[in-house]
């Protein structure tokens, strides 16, 4: 077992960044493993705008976003956007959390084209809506689908 | 039919399917294009044909179980798939894998990428034409092929890379096909090359077709060696290096052009230069040393130590019944596959199992770019791109 040792997370320069932006965005500063996440209390459009279009941060590559079901727990859905920065070889997690009731949450296409699909598939399979969302349909399952598989009370046992 | 405003004023077209069962779509790939003659106005992609719940699966099995899931999600490259979860899960846990473990993974899975990259050419050229090339490249996978089969067991689904190590002492004497693989294959490549690069038929079918920006290749999240033929070097070997590849020296061939003709080329160097990492990698294998790391509880015991400790015993029978536990968190683990950067996240809430299991497919991301390769070309071109981009539908459906 290797030790990493913990990153001074109050003085990494990305968050002292955002935090000169707009001071409330960062609701949490997480550490584990090395990587570094930030969740996020709202207005995750504007921010992905900031994140992308600045030019001494130019996360303009995202990799994926992850949507992970914490039922019973509320906030029930948590989305995990993995980004990148090509000119500056360093990546970010952005995460944030949703309500089980009604999860709405801003696309962020317009910022990243890449987008579309990762979030159908999240809307697909777990059922989070996406606002602004060019195309929002179904992705890998069929358009008559009931239901979210990739949902904790989903059922994976007996017929359909 | 329906009308449509054109430059030229009203013109009819027509929606064609092509595909799911088609040869050119590589798997189960259905495109929906929208034709104006012969010309693509508008093209879509409907995937999910081949969508088995690979994530959810991997739900209900504990950690060393799900290893078996990755190499069907990526059925080209399935070392490559077994390195980004083994090496999540390592860092999950923060385990140690040791350095001839580490190498031999290196040796393994830049073999992978160049049988991948075969596949790829192979069925790339037949789709444009060129049956002969098919043949020659599927003879020397073939080698590939029976390399991991003499390693692992098993020709594709090899399951070979352990949670901590390798699953077994690779045999006596394989070392010496490696060697005959890296002697014999760089005339190979050139065989290809002398059929294809000159080739003004496969000159005029690639160059200036499919053309992608390098900021429309970034913003479509576009990776690997189709982002690399429009410019950007982006290469998770050299960003952020695992499994020891900064103590490797190699170069990342990169074009400028953005075309198929560019990725090709691409995707032919890195073939070589795969080769002088496996070259690397060979010299510094050791002929003794650990492939597992001393991790008890973890990582299984060696069989020999079942038969006289009883420790040895419990702990194989506890890890093959339940498991172990990695602490809860969230890792996110890249790693540079055939076809591009493939992540692998899991979320882990304590128990023996992944809380959520989640594959970045490189190819899930790179086919979103196809519409963008397409627009007004002709019908002939939609399938030298579906090709140029080395889509695996497995690992975009998982």
């Amino acid at each position: 077992m290797t030790e990493i040792p913990t990153p001074d997370l109050e003085h990494n320069p990305v968050v002292a960044r955002i935090r000169a932006w707009r001071s409330q965005t960062i609701a949490e500063l997480q550490s584990f493993r090395g990587e570094l996440t930030l969740v996020v209390r709202e207005e995750l459009l504007a921010l992905a705008e900031f994140l992308a279009g600045e030019s001494d941060l130019s996360f303009t590559f995202l990799s994926d976003i992850t949507g992970v079901d914490r039922f019973p727990i509320e906030p029930r859905f948590e989305l995990n956007y993995h980004l990148l920065s090509i000119t500056r070889r360093e990546v970010l997690r952005l995460r944030v959390l949703l309500p089980g009731e009604s999860p709405v949450i801003a696309s962020v296409v317009p910022v990243w084209p890449t987008a579309d699909w990762h979030e159908r598939e999240i809307f697909d399979l777990l059922g989070v809506h996406f606002h602004g969302h060019p195309n929002l349909r179904r992705l890998l399952m069929p358009d008559n689908w009931e239901g979210h598989p990739l949902r904790k009370d989903y059922p994976v046992e007996g017929f359909r | 039919m329906t009308t449509v405003q054109t430059a030229a004023g009203p013109a009819q077209t027509m929606v064609l399917n092509m595909g799911p069962q088609h040869p050119s779509t590589h798997g189960v790939l259905r495109v929906v294009l929208e034709l104006e003659g012969e010309t693509v106005i508008k093209a879509d992609s409907d995937i999910g044909y081949l969508h088995t719940g690979i994530e959810k699966t991997a739900e209900a099995l504990t950690y060393s179980q799900a290893i078996t899931l990755t190499d069907r999600i990526d059925y080209l490259a399935p070392l490559s798939n077994n390195l980004a979860y083994c090496l999540a899960v390592e860092k999950l846990l923060g385990l140690e894998v040791p350095k001839r473990a580490q190498y031999i993974r290196v040796l393994l899975t830049e073999l992978t990428r160049i049988g991948s990259h075969l596949v790829w050419l192979g069925t790339h050229a037949i789709d444009l034409g060129a049956m002969s090339v098919f043949l020659y490249c599927f003879r020397e996978r073939e080698e590939l092929l029976k390399l991991f089969e003499v390693v692992s067991g098993q020709r594709m689904m090899t399951s070979y890379f352990r949670i901590g190590g390798l699953a077994l002492e690779p045999p006596t004497g394989w070392m010496d096909r490696v060697e005959k693989i890296i002697q014999t294959f760089p005339a190979r490549f050139d065989e290809y090359e002398e059929l294809l690069t000159q080739n003004r038929i496969w000159q005029a079918r690639t160059q200036g077709v499919g053309i992608l920006s390098a900021a429309d290749a970034i913003a479509l999240g576009v990776s690997g060696p189709s982002l690399r033929g429009s410019g950007v070097d982006y290469d998770v070997r050299k960003y952020f290096p695992y499994s020891s590849y900064e103590e490797f020296d190699f170069q990342v061939p990169v074009r400028t052009e953005g075309d198929c003709y560019a990725r090709y080329l691409c995707r032919v160097a890195e073939m070589r230069e795969s080769l002088k990492i496996v070259r690397q990698a060979m010299e510094k294998i050791t002929p003794e040393g650990p492939i597992r790391a001393d991790a008890p509880g973890i990582v299984a015991p060696q069989r020999e130590r079942m038969k006289t400790e009883m420790e040895a015993l419990i702990y194989h029978f506890k890890i093959y019944t339940e498991g172990f536990a990695p602490p809860p968190g969230e890792v996110f683990q890249r790693v540079e596959s055939p076809r591009g950067e493939l992540g692998c996240f899991i979320a882990s809430d304590g128990s023996p199992k992944p809380y959520r299991m989640k594959i970045r497919a490189p190819s899930f991301a790179n086919l979103q770019a196809l519409p963008r390769l397409v627009e007004r070309r002709l019908i002939a071109d939609v399938i030298a791109c579906i090709g140029t981009l080395d889509i695996v539908l497995g690992e975009i459906d998982r």
